[in-house]
């Protein structure tokens, strides 16, 4: 018997793992497909009813739930070109050898290891109108205070400042990591051939870090869309809907509102636009990539 | 002006140095800040003369665990995020190492599947269901929840681990008489302890750090920190410097483990993303 069980280790190995990932995740997402198409506010008075596909066409056709995926587009696409270039910039600019490397990557570690909860609360003092720093430097430089999350035009743009200030070591570290994986050769050759450094730059450098880049850039795009406790924690959707992005709205839906059909159907929709962009992005990659 | 190269070459390392201060202190400017207002009273902090002068108090140390009740919290972040890393640990290393001899990439995807799928789409489900399992309220759903934080983190940064093994070591055992489970017990997880080491630090943190699940699975007795604190800012009117010590103490343990330990954290974060 252990004999047999040892030459099926494998077995042993992985389908325990299998097992409880699917109760963990198949039941409940087929659950949430299954109550997308039915109104329900968890009620034990009244039961499940099933209206078919109306709870997708009355978010399709509600401009709160319309708002919500543009303003989830803004918010990834704002911040991921703005981590992008930092990040790769500022990569590039510590990519020389120089004292104190180890400390500076530790310090740039901070920002992404840090709860985020936390986060959002000291960023919701830095804003603070009256108190926060924000305004003091704005007032100091001789410009006007904003009210930054507290309205409805600044809380977006307040909010990817902050995503851009705790992720942007995120992509600068990877691209660190590739830079240091890089092969000397190619560099080599192209200073005996008399380049200049920006063509080393352009033609080179950023050439080979491509696929590293494009990596990490997945990895961010995947979280900056699915973004919830710095929303959350500091204006939790509002003022008013100015900061409802897809995931915020569905889960709004879901424990203030108890609207679990909605929810069901709002997260639906989310999840295949998460699964859509990501699809969207890996295919122009692998394109982009076929074509060196 | 004309330069010889030696003083550009000062130069140009003087302005390496002010612009890369400059950086370094926008990305830790917000945490410094954060200590600061943890020490002053609300007087202090109202006062911008008083940015940097004052005088320190640790008055809202004790009042964070004294009158807004933190230790609590702070054991059950605790608590919760071990069990769930140890638990993730007895499932994700097993798989991860099958995953990585056999080249189960069908897993690997599966795995990786968890990481894109919202977080909001499991909870709808997953609250329905703790609550008519009569669960909600015990540490059972929070254990499970922070599990599936941790597993994806475990297999993905194992697997390539697993593989940079040379399959010769395992070979080497099973010709002297070692079963395959003995083998993976004395013999790869010993030699794999770098990687145990930087998936579970991951794993905890993650754990520690997360805020979606317990805000809709706890309950009084089970609310872990970040909940915690999100409740404190719910009070009419904002007491700033006692919030500020709150995040000082959640933050403090997650920051002082990746400086000290930061070659692991960096290589976990990265992990899969530099193929070299």
């Amino acid at each position: 018997m252990l004999k047999w069980i040892d030459d099926h280790l494998s077995y042993f190995f992985t389908l325990p793992t299998i097992i409880l990932v699917l109760a963990m995740i198949g039941f409940p997402l087929a659950y949430t497909l299954t109550l997308s198409f039915y109104d329900w506010g968890m009620s034990n008075i009244t039961p499940m009813r099933w209206i078919g596909l109306e709870n997708y066409r009355s978010l399709l056709f509600d401009e709160r739930f319309l708002l919500a995926v543009s303003r989830t587009f803004a918010f990834t696409g704002l911040a991921l070109v703005v981590e992008l270039v930092l990040g790769v910039g500022i990569a590039l600019f510590l990519s020389r050898g120089f004292a104190g490397k180890n400390l500076v990557k530790t310090l740039f570690l901070l920002p992404m290891v840090a709860t985020p909860v936390a986060i959002g609360l000291i960023w919701t003092l830095i804003y603070e109108p009256t108190i926060g720093i924000a305004n003091f430097i704005l007032t100091k430089l001789g410009l006007q205070p904003l009210v930054w999350l507290g309205s409805q035009a600044t809380a977006l743009p307040s909010l990817v400042v902050i995503d851009i200030w705790q992720w942007t070591p995120m992509i600068m570290l990877i691209t660190l990591a590739g830079i240091t994986a890089l092969p000397a050769e190619p560099f080599e050759s192209a200073k005996v051939d008399g380049a200049s450094p920006w063509q080393i730059l352009w033609k080179i450098t950023i050439k080979l870090l491509r696929p590293t880049i494009w990596v990490a850039v997945l990895l961010r795009l995947i979280d900056v869309l699915k973004t919830f406790d710095i929303i959350y924690s500091t204006t939790q959707g509002g003022p008013g809907y100015a900061t409802e992005t897809m995931n915020i709205l569905s889960f709004r839906y879901a424990f203030e509102y108890f609207q679990f059909g909605k929810a069901s159907a709002s997260l639906v929709l989310f999840f295949a636009f998460v699964l859509t962009i990501a699809g969207i992005f890996i295919r122009l990659k692998n394109r982009y990539e076929v074509e060196y | 002006m004309r330069f010889n190269g030696k003083t550009a070459e000062s130069i140009r390392s003087a302005a390496f140095y002010v612009v890369l201060i400059a950086i370094l202190f926008c990305a830790i400017f917000p945490f410094l800040w954060m200590i600061l207002a943890s020490l002053k009273n609300m007087v202090d902090l109202l006062n911008m003369d008083k940015l940097f002068r004052f005088k320190p108090n640790l008055g809202n140390y004790a009042d964070v665990f004294g009158k807004y009740q933190f230790l609590r919290p702070l054991l059950n972040s605790l608590l919760i995020g071990v069990v769930s890393t140890i638990l993730a640990m007895l499932f994700g290393l097993p798989a991860s190492y099958s995953i990585a001899r056999e080249k189960k990439t069908l897993y690997a995807s599966m795995i990786l599947i968890i990481r894109i799928i919202p977080a909001v789409s499991f909870l709808v489900p997953w609250y329905i269901m703790f609550t008519k399992l009569n669960l909600a309220g015990t540490y059972t759903p929070l254990f499970l929840s922070h599990w599936l934080i941790a597993l994806p983190l475990i297999i993905w940064i194992m697997i390539p681990y697993f593989e940079s093994i040379p399959r010769e070591l395992e070979q080497a055992a099973w010709v002297d008489g070692c079963s395959r489970f003995g083998t993976f017990m004395k013999i790869i997880l010993p030699i794999s302890s770098p990687g145990i080491l930087t998936a579970g630090l991951l794993a905890f943190i993650f754990s520690w750090n997360n805020f979606i699940f317990a805000l809709v699975l706890c309950t009084d007795k089970t609310k872990t920190l970040p909940t915690a604190i999100f409740n404190f800012i719910s009070y009419t009117e904002i007491n700033w410097s006692g919030l500020m010590a709150a995040a000082v103490i959640i933050t403090a343990p997650i920051l002082l483990i990746s400086i000290c330990l930061q070659k692991y954290i960096i290589t976990g974060l990265t992990a899969g993303a530099v193929k070299g």
